[in-house]
């Protein structure tokens, strides 16, 4: 575990020595308060609940969240940096854990710095903190998701730019995986069981219900699966390209 | 102790290492000399337990890297070729991120970073992030982080590329005040470093071993071993000397450079000409600007053996 805590330490300074950390945080900010005022009619709907800054981050996330995960291997193995961290005496989960958990992180304090809007539906009404809670909660893991995908398409490449775009296809299938616009693709050829597979893996569906403040068991497993599925994944890609 | 058994490495079709064995044992300075593509680098990079061996067997300390790697790698200080690190962060914080993983605390990591600092001359350049050092500085900073933990193994794959000829020394220093209780391998181009450094050189083409010698041996082998190379004051005399020179019976033949007034008389197989053409120059007064001999060219050595074409 010290040595997680060690690559995780240092992969979260990086972010703080580049300008990275910086722009994600801002943007971040920008978009999901401009999301929820502008396009989610924060004030008009006159409800003291914030569904509209939730019901935009499935959609932040989709472009944020690769843009984060992208460098995350992609940039060790280009700058060679990998053969340092590969030959240290560390685990090979050890290290993506670590790299995972720093990225996971800083998304927490991305998405922790969006306290004030919070702050302003409980000045402006008496909004039930527990769903808000359990909204925030929901996002957090979807974000985890989102950059377990990220992390381990990251691992298959140099370029981070193919990490970017990949990432962006396959969340965005993930997202929508619940909706007609997939399912089509798989309900004409494939069994009704295939198909609901696939719908059972949207990340909107699961994240829908979070948001409502439903914590519900099988929406924590799924997520929990997805991320360790993914980042085992991970592992494996690295093992058998770190050397290209 | 390192033991490299039938090591074999693919890089898909192409064959990078073709069936090496060799063993080093503490104390030896083992050189890795070959042609650029030899295969040196990717030898040493399956030895440090980056790349899987395709086939082979390697044991670094005791510990197979294929399936006891982590035990391995804490007992090996690596050093990769290019010395990569992470360019944003400061020579300071990446070398506290190799002692946080290579488990170093309290007062003896401190004193040891400190060590490390003043010995690789870092303490100017500790808070400047890595991307803006020079090379040189760069290179410094990956042995720092090779040689932190003092290792019982070091690899290094270029050490002394990129150094002024201070550090160069220095860092040829380092490694001969470490290298009594430890194995080290190093690989170079620079061949003058394998007599500075190595007790023992290998040399790799096309990813088999072409010659595992000492580097006087190898130098042995190369015709100028024992050669008498001399230098007149003026060339009056230079073609006498000659014919006098090439009737010795310890000298095969001579060869002239006449711009630069010097005669090198190479031996007959197994005779050593320096007595007789010396006890010949004393009989007939001739003045020498310069006499010696010659213990072998490594370079010459070299390029004999790995047929000059690759290189
Ligand atoms: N990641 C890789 N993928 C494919 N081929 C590779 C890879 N790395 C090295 N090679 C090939 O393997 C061979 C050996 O390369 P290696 O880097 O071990 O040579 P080297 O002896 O270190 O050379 P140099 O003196 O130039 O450093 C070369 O033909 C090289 O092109
Ligand atoms: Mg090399």
């Amino acid at each position: 575990m010290n040595n997680v805590m060690a690559v995780m330490r240092r992969e979260l300074k990086s972010y703080f020595l580049t300008p990275v950390a910086y722009v994600f945080i801002v943007i971040f900010l920008i978009l999901s308060n401009t999301f929820t005022f502008y396009l989610g009619n924060f004030y008009e709907r006159g409800q003291a609940d914030l569904m509209p800054f939730f019901n935009f981050h499935p959609w932040l996330y989709l472009f944020l969240v690769p843009a984060l995960s992208m460098r995350l291997w992609a940039e060790e193995r280009k700058s060679g940096s990998i053969e340092l961290l590969m030959t240290l005496p560390i685990e090979l989960w050890q290290a993506v854990l670590g790299k995972y958990l720093a990225a996971w992180l800083f998304t927490a304090l991305a998405l922790a710095l969006t306290f004030p809007i919070w702050i302003t539906v409980n000045y402006l009404g008496d909004p039930d903190n527990g769903v808000i809670l359990a909204a925030y909660v929901g996002s957090l893991l979807m974000a985890g998701g989102f950059l377990a995908v990220g992390s381990c398409i990251s691992a298959a490449t140099k370029n981070q730019v193919i990490a970017f775009i990949l990432s962006v296809v396959a969340c965005f299938v993930l997202l929508l995986a619940g909706f007609s616009m997939v399912l089509d693709l798989f309900s004409a050829w494939a069994p009704q069981a295939l198909v609901d597979t696939v719908a059972s893996l949207s990340f909107l569906t699961h994240f829908a219900s979070i948001s409502k403040g439903v914590i519900d068991l099988r929406d924590l497993v799924y997520f929990a699966l997805l991320i360790g599925v993914m980042l085992y994944a991970n592992a494996i890609v690295l093992e058998l390209k770190k050397a290209d | 102790m390192i033991d490299c058994q039938n090591l074999v490495k693919h890089y898909g079709p192409l064959l990078a290492v073709d069936d090496l064995s060799f063993q080093v044992e503490p104390g030896e300075v083992l050189g890795f000399l070959g042609p650029n593509g030899a295969g040196k680098s990717t030898t040493m990079r399956v030895i440090a337990g980056f790349l899987p061996a395709s086939s082979g067997r390697v044991t670094v300390c005791g510990y197979d890297i294929a399936t006891h790697a982590t035990a391995a790698k804490a007992c090996i200080g690596y050093l990769p070729e290019g010395a990569p690190s992470y360019p944003e962060m400061t020579p300071r914080a990446f070398l506290d991120f190799v002692a946080d993983i290579r488990g170093m605390h309290g007062d003896s990591r401190r004193a040891r970073l400190a060590e490390i600092y003043g010995l690789l001359h870092l303490e100017h350049v500790l808070e400047q992030s890595i991307d803006t050092l020079s090379k040189g500085y760069k290179r410094r900073v990956g042995l720092a982080q090779a040689l932190l933990h003092d290792p019982q193994v070091l690899i290094l794959d270029e050490p002394t590329d990129g150094l002024d000829p201070n550090q160069k020394h220095e860092v040829r220093e380092l490694i001969n005040a470490m290298a009594k209780d430890k194995i080290i391998i190093i690989s170079t181009h620079l061949l003058e470093e394998v007599d500075a450094l190595c007790n023992r050189a290998i040399i790799i083409a096309q990813g088999r071993i072409l010659a595992d010698d000492t580097p006087a041996n190898l130098e042995a082998r190369s015709k100028f071993h024992n050669a008498v190379s001399l230098r007149l004051a003026d060339n009056v005399a230079l073609e006498q000397i000659r014919k006098e020179i090439d009737a010795l019976g310890d000298v095969e033949r001579t060869e002239v450079d006449a711009n630069a007034n010097r005669l090198t008389a190479f031996p007959a197989p197994g005779r050593m000409p320096l007595r007789a053409i010396s006890e010949l120059s004393a009989e007939r007064g001739w003045e020498f600007a310069e006499l010696h001999l010659e213990s072998g060219r490594l370079d010459e050595v070299f390029r004999t053996i790995t047929g000059g074409a690759a290189a």
